[in-house]
């Protein structure tokens, strides 16, 4: 057994997290950055936390995650980072030549105190910053929340830093798309050209995380949201924050000071998210809902139809991020399935509020774990004390999945061990497809593999 | 292949520094020499195991990384935790592909548990020893392991909790081995500081602490084999077949239950030389026990190897047995490598990898026809690149005399040298040196570059200007290399294949490089159209 020594009986725990269902806040801000255009996302910390990210997003996209560090020495850590961080500025800027540098703080900058904003002002006292060229920021002390936090703060550190208020304001409608695929944010800017809406998403991957090989690389990729429409997001009529952990302190911050309407929705991930965002955005830029998006929304409400009975009734563990979470639950209602467990480390009880929200009647918090020791060891014991048909989450799941039999839908971060969730996203209508096709699947070969032979069927 | 032969390396380096500010571009020309071995293998010196320029986009990791992640990671029966937030246990769990096997279901195996303290913002500011001792209790409960051990993130060296006295009044409370490295991210400049500091405490809680002795006619240690992609398999079933009894490997499938008997061990023979030979030293100090340096990459090697420690042990059946066995296994990759060859002849490799494999590999290149032109190491000292010859005149800075030196002294009962003095003068002089690694560049061929610390402007360049046919690294650099159409090689994690440690592993490098250069997919690179450079409109319709 992979996990031999995880056992049934259930100890209570205080102080020990046994494998995380999250990770650290600077990750997060290191993938939104990279949602810019031009930008190169910087770590202020010891060397090993930018390692470790950029390994870390690299085994999940399976392109180049560019980012720098100021490399603290034993001395910076004492004397304080802004030698490293002045150096770093201008040798980023000198070599690398970014349109705008995107600075994190790490634990070990945090607990030291180093005060970027004043840092960003020496650089920019000292000459370093070459005219043009910007500098955002946020703090993402890793002993605080989780890899959604950190992605949050710097998509605020973005608002922060370069959007600019305006009186005029332009028939554009801002996209959070909070931390999902660069394959969503492709797909959510389809259907936004659908509904014939002009849109500035940030962050925004897609062209960045999904280049094509040319045989000549692109430092810089073509895709990504620019400094000047990250300016422009300012003078949009209204903000669209997808999920409320990743995307709405971005869309609060714009609101406060650009005076931007926010719109905050769940991630538009399954059957009813879909529809929220479809009317959101109807609403918001005042157009009609084109009958190509109803008939995709139609084909979606058909294949449920036709194919219910083998989602219901199934007992469903889900584990992972929060906007991904209360998406998955509700989606999973709507197929009639069971969302028996729901995990995840990263901390914030307003969670029970929201799946309350999309869960109703099936709402249980015996089965929600959220926090600190809400780890996978402990939806490992839930499971072998009641099991689940299947699990929906990261890579770290096949260990589970293998020594209990029970199959695994890989979503959300990190999927290290399969492809497609770069290519194929799983928002909208057309992603919910995705979904029960793969869950259809997982099902129907379980039946196929597992029903004794005078059972095996030729239709399914 | 003509062309890559006229350029000239001195004007490749300048063009590679003239980017950088004057500052960084004499540091950084003090770690990219142009190789030329003389006399005794002199060679050109270089600077290494210095600070990373910040901002520079850097290949390295951190102390933790080469404390836990390296040297610890891969053995199975201990729990290790990791004392601080979330994220350095998170990224150090599973990561690093160390193979383990447990003999049976009912053995520990810890490898596939990440531990953590999970510090918050309190323990930041109230200390988190607590916790710490909190979490230890807790983990012995919920398994009963043989031993705990507890590694330290930034956070936790600046607040100051004390994790070496939580360590030692649990260990008390426990009756279990618990100890404890302070391995912060910050310390030194590299994973290299955090190898250090692993070294020292396996030497100061482990090795020794089992006198039970072990069965075997020749008792051996191997150091610093790491077990990624299965390589240790394949090196205990040759040691097996000579007869050799492996009584520890630091650290590939291992248990701390075997590194406590280390000190049985006759000799020990040093894979990785970075990562693990304070302890190599160390134990010959206090137990007597000689090393000589081991490396199983590669044919050649992996024979020299095997000879070595026969020769060693000086049993005539011994050193038959080990002709046979590399007769067997030779006549067996001959014809593959011969085959390979042909497709690779010629073809060109770069290798900027770790503190021993940028040198290893390059063997396993040279058997099928492919030349190195440019190598180097991410977190080496200079005694890796020019041989330990110079560790007399490698000048210790502020960042390296943080990381402790033990003091080892012979132990009054058990130091028993295993060779008298002439003995192995004798050896050494028969081809069998002891504690002597002459490091990569002796070598490689003259005016090829040797780069410490290499980073992402300097890969660029040097693909740019090289075009080689392979680029070996790792999986931050990986897809930005392959986006240039040239193939990489992890030499880190195999990119998921392995084993390619003895015959059998290079077999499968060999196979590997052969479908790495000669992949069809890199002929389709370019779309038809790109290629045709005739006007779109060719033929007009006629009615």
């Amino acid at each position: 057994m992979l996990l031999r020594h995880t056992t049934k009986e259930i100890k209570p725990r205080s102080a020990l997290t046994i494998n995380p269902a999250k990770t650290c806040q600077p990750i997060g801000a290191m993938y939104a950055a990279l949602g810019i255009h031009g930008c190169l996302p910087h770590s202020h910390g010891s060397q090993g936390c930018c390692a470790y990210h950029r390994s870390a997003l690299t085994r999940h996209y399976k392109e180049p995650v560019m980012a720098a560090t100021s490399s603290f020495t034993e001395g910076s850590s004492v004397f304080g980072g802004q030698a490293n961080m002045l150096q770093a500025i201008n040798n980023i800027f000198t070599v690398y030549d970014p349109e705008v540098i995107a600075i994190h703080t790490t634990c070990l900058s945090e607990t030291i105190g180093d005060d970027l904003s004043q840092m960003k002002k020496k650089a920019f006292d000292d000459g370093i910053i070459p005219e043009g060229k910007e500098i955002i920021f946020c703090n993402t002390p890793s002993y605080v929340g989780a890899h959604p936090n950190g992605f949050s703060n710097m998509v605020k550190g973005m608002v922060d830093g370069l959007c600019e208020p305006s009186d005029d304001k332009l028939r554009t409608v801002n996209i959070i798309p909070g931390w999902v695929e660069p394959s969503d944010m492709r797909e959510i800017k389809r259907y936004c050209a659908e509904m014939g809406v002009e849109i500035i998403m940030f962050p925004d991957t897609s062209g960045i995380l999904d280049t094509p090989q040319t045989g000549k690389r692109d430092f810089y990729p073509k895709g990504g949201c620019t400094v000047a429409e990250l300016r422009e997001a300012g003078s949009s009529q209204a903000t669209i924050a997808m999920g409320p952990t990743c995307s709405g302190a971005a869309a609060r911050s714009l609101d406060v000071k650009c005076k931007v309407t926010p719109e905050i929705i769940e991630l538009p991930i399954g059957l009813s998210a879909t529809d929220k965002f479809i009317n959101t955005l109807r609403k918001v830029a005042g157009v009609a809902v084109p009958e190509s998006v109803t008939d995709e929304r139609g084909r979606l409400v058909d294949l449920i139809t036709d194919m219910h009975q083998y989602f219901y009734g199934k007992r469903v563990a889900l584990y992972g991020d929060p906007d991904q979470l209360v998406s998955l639950a509700q989606f999973i209602v709507d197929l009639d399935m069971i969302p028996a467990y729901i995990v995840t480390g990263t901390p914030g009880k307003k969670l029970l509020k929201r799946l309350k929200a999309v869960l109703g009647d099936k709402y249980n918090e015996d089965n929600i774990a959220i926090g600190q020791q809400a780890d996978m060891f402990l939806m490992h014991q839930w499971i072998k004390n009641n099991p689940v048909d299947l699990m929906i989450g990261n890579t770290y799941g096949k260990y589970i999945s293998r020594d209990e039999n029970i199959p695994l839908l890989r979503h959300g971060f990190p999927i290290y061990d399969r492809i497609g969730h770069s290519y194929f996203p799983t928002v909208g209508y057309a992603g919910a497809i995705r979904l029960c096709e793969k869950m259809l699947d997982i099902f129907m070969s379980k039946q196929d593999n597992e029903s004794p032979e005078e059972k095996f069927e030729l239709v399914l | 292949m003509s062309e890559k032969k006229e350029i000239d390396p001195k004007a490749a380096l300048d063009e590679i520094l003239s980017k950088y500010p004057p500052k960084v571009a004499r540091k950084r020309a003090k770690q990219m020499v142009i190789n030329e071995v003389g006399e005794n293998e002199q060679v050109p010196q270089i600077t290494a195991n210095v600070r990373t320029v910040p901002g520079i986009i850097t290949m390295r990791g951190c102390c933790y990384a080469g404390c836990k992640g390296v040297v610890l990671g891969p053995t199975r029966d201990i729990i290790n935790i990791t004392h601080g937030p979330i994220g350095c246990a998170y990224y150090s769990w599973l990561t690093r592909r160390n193979q383990t096997k447990p003999k049976s279901e009912e053995d520990d195996q810890f490898m596939t548990y990440a531990f953590s303290t999970d510090m918050e913002d309190s323990e930041i500011i109230f200390g988190g020893e607590k916790k710490l001792a909190q979490a230890i209790q807790e983990a012995y409960d919920i398994f009963q392991p043989k031993a705990i051990s507890v590694f330290s993130t930034c956070p936790v060296g600046l607040i100051g909790d004390d994790i070496h006295q939580v360590c030692k009044s649990m260990k008390e409370k426990l009756g279990i081995n618990v100890f404890g490295f302070s391995c912060e991210g910050y310390k030194g400049v590299s994973q290299s500081a955090g190898h250090h500091i692993a070294n020292n405490q396996l030497f100061k809680h482990v090795i020794g602490n089992n006198e039970d002795k072990p069965e075997g006619k020749y008792k051996f240690n191997l150091l610093g084999e790491y077990n990624i992609g299965g390589d240790a398999f394949v090196i205990e079933e040759l040691l097996e077949r000579c007869g050799i009894t492996l009584i520890s490997t630091f650290s590939g499938n291992s248990t701390i239950t075997s590194m406590e008997m280390a000190h049985h061990a006759d000799l020990n023979g040093v894979m990785c030389h970075r990562s693990i030979n304070y302890v190599a030293e160390m134990i010959e100090q206090k137990y007597g026990v000689p090393w000589i340096k081991t490396n199983f990459i590669g044919p050649e090697s992996t024979s020299k190897s095997l000879r070595k420690i026969a020769q060693f042990f000086g049993d005539q059946e011994l050193i038959d047995k080990v002709e046979q066995v590399i007769a067997e296994e030779m006549d067996k990759l001959i014809p593959v490598r011969d085959a390979i060859r042909e497709r690779c002849l010629g073809k060109t490799a770069m290798l900027f990898v770790g503190g021993s494999r940028a040198h290893h590999y390059q063997e396993l290149f040279n058997s099928i026809g492919m030349n190195t032109l440019a190598a180097g190491y991410e977190f080496a000292h200079r005694d890796d690149y020019e041989g330990r010859k110079v560790l007399p005149s490698i000048k210790v800075d502020a960042d390296s005399r943080n990381i402790e030196e033990l003091e080892v002294e012979p132990d009054p009962v058990l130091y028993n040298p295993r060779k008298s003095p002439e003995e192995m003068e004798k050896l050494a002089a028969a081809g069998v040196p002891f504690k002597e690694y002459q490091g990569m560049m002796p070598d490689m061929k003259n005016e090829t570059l040797v780069i410490d610390d290499a980073n992402e402007w300097e890969t660029e360049k040097l693909i740019e200007i090289y075009k080689p046919d392979i680029y070996c690294a790792g999986i931050k650099e990986k897809y930005g290399i392959q986006k240039h159409g040239i193939p990489c090689k992890q030499l880190h994690s195999y990119d998921y294949g392995g084993p390619y440690a003895g015959y059998e592993g290079a077999i499968n490098f060999f196979k590997e490089i052969d479908r790495l250069v000669n992949a069809n997919i890199w002929r389709h690179v370019k779309a038809p159209w790109m290629k045709d450079t005739s006007p779109t409109l060719e033929a007009t319709y006629n009615a």
